[in-house]
């Protein structure tokens, strides 16, 4: 019988609430498992339930330098889409999109998943012309995409500025329909009952200071709470990839860290029903089920291991979100945050087996990896399990730059400011 | 963030931009190692720390400068011209 359910939450009201089970056990670290993951975020703890699940591989620690899901999975602004122009990130995405679709029924936890749509705003004629090819591209590989004329937006987004005289008049858009949100903590907490319920060992508080090796091969961790020794480890940690591959030895990687801000207001009625995104500038947005407005724009575009960002990108985004939506120009903000993003060469996330035997690295997600957080798990899980990659997520290994194959959807170069 | 141009004095970060890792060093130009490059290309060091790095002064005297950088407290540890800078690395 499910452990959330209608049923159980009328039994335990009757019973004073006393009943109910921690969400996951708190277990002392065993000296050795088949499979160590560092990084207890979306990506680590999603890959953990799919070895388990999928693959048979029970006998998994995941190991956090913190608590579980307090690093990018917790400071997101839980956007899902599949809206991307290269077939690799189009199948690649939209696995994950089936994956959410049924997440809250797998994992017997509420995600929150809304397929609310996700609309990229046009402003001028050949922006809106590269959004039809980009939502041509989609259908061409069975996703949906709409092109949406000014009516059209003007009816997504009551309040928004439809005015000519705007800095950047509206002249259509783009959306996806099926594309939406979820509630990124639930995301994280799910994933890690789910995996602790099929004897996944979570461990929190467990900083990762070296890798064991036995000659070249990486063969287990040194932790804060003690040696952990495992035939394979696996590395999921976002933006501190650099730093924690460095305590194997590699210093070298496709990857920069910077920083990204989000903010949040206080509660409104809903005004804004879809995710959507600014054209004129960088800008995407979204109404939390709470109210609160949630949204954010570019990197601070400089490295940054500081989850903190500056103020001249608060003040753009401020600006370009008021330009949109002059109504709200007094609505409060609450909060803003960052967080660090492993921004990728080419823009795309890496999914591969290496850089040392023994070792597998999930990385490169810049600041798109919440929605991927279900299909990444699936991939790196298979590419852990099998020792070699997921039919999808092939094209994503790390030696694709050295064979000339950067999946670069923005067509930027290697310059990770830009993606 | 303020950055202290050799030309202008202490400036506003917003009259900078970013102009990414100043550790590289671009391989002989008729080399076609395909390794050599790859790496030149993609891959970066990407300290947590004092970080050596390219700014351009482009909404002040415009001049390329390379700035060492705490990473994670954003402490401007010194400023140079970049062609100084340059110069100097070559053997």
């Amino acid at each position: 019988m499910a452990e959330y359910s209608a049923w159980q939450l009328l039994k335990h009201a009757f019973t004073g609430n006393t009943g109910w089970k921690e969400a996951w056990r708190k277990p002392e670290p065993k000296p050795a498992y088949e499979v160590v993951i560092v990084g207890g975020g979306g990506h680590g703890l999603s890959t953990a339930y799919y070895l388990a699940k999928e693959f048979g591989i029970r006998n998994v620690a995941v190991v956090d330098k913190g608590v579980l899901g307090q690093g990018n999975v917790g400071r997101n602004t839980q956007a899902i889409r599949s809206n991307y122009l290269l077939p690799e990130n189009q199948h690649f995405y939209e696995l994950s999109m089936d994956l959410w679709e049924g997440l809250s029924q797998e994992l017997n936890y509420n995600v929150m998943f809304s397929q609310r749509g996700v609309l990229n705003i046009a402003h001028h004629p050949a922006q809106l012309d590269q959004f039809a090819r980009r939502g041509n591209a989609m259908r061409l590989n069975g996703i949906d995409a709409e092109l949406y004329t000014r009516a059209d937006v003007a009816r997504a987004l009551p309040g928004i500025d439809m005015s000519p005289t705007a800095r950047f008049p509206i002249h259509g858009g783009f959306m996806q329909k099926s594309a939406g949100v979820a509630r990124h903590d639930a995301v994280a907490w799910g994933y890690a009952r789910a995996a602790d319920r099929l004897g996944v060992d979570l461990i929190e508080n467990a900083e990762v200071l070296e890798f064991i090796k036995d000659g070249d091969r990486v063969a287990g961790v040194r932790t804060t709470r003690g040696e952990i020794r495992a035939s394979k480890v696996a590395v999921a940690v976002a933006g501190s990839t650099s730093e924690v591959m460095r305590r194997a030895g590699i210093d070298r990687l496709p990857i920069e860290s910077h920083v990204l801000q989000a903010f949040v207001t206080e509660s409104l009625k809903p005004v804004i029903h879809t995710v959507a995104t600014y054209g004129g500038g960088h800008l995407y947005f979204s109404q939390t089920d709470k109210g609160s407005i949630l949204f954010g724009g570019d990197i601070d575009g400089y490295n940054s291991w500081a989850q903190r960002g500056n103020l001249p990108v608060v003040e753009d985004v401020m600006a370009e979100m008021v330009t949109l939506f002059p109504g709200l120009a007094r609505v409060r903000l609450l909060r803003s945050w960052g967080g660090i993003m492993d921004m990728s060469m080419d823009g795309s996330p890496i999914i591969t087996a290496g850089p040392l035997p023994g070792m597998y690295l999930n990385t490169g997600w810049c600041y798109g990896g919440f929605k991927a957080i279900p299909g990444s798990g699936l991939c790196f899980a298979h590419t852990i399990a099998k020792d070699e990659p997921h039919r999808l997520s092939a094209p994503f290994t790390l030696d694709r730059f050295q064979r000339a194959y950067a999946i670069d959807d923005k067509g930027q170069g290697p310059t990770p400011k830009w993606h | 963030m303020r950055i202290p141009c050799p030309f202008c004095g202490l400036r506003d970060g917003v009259e900078f931009s970013y102009q990414g890792d100043a550790n590289r060093t671009r391989p002989d130009p008729v080399s076609v190692d395909q390794t050599v490059w790859n790496d030149h290309v993609f891959n970066r060091v990407n300290t947590r720390g004092v970080h050596r790095e390219f700014w351009l002064h482009n909404h002040g005297c415009r001049a390329h400068l390379v700035v060492e950088r705490n990473t994670v407290t954003h402490e401007i540890v010194s400023v140079a011209l970049a062609r100084q800078f340059v110069l100097e690395r070559k053997p």
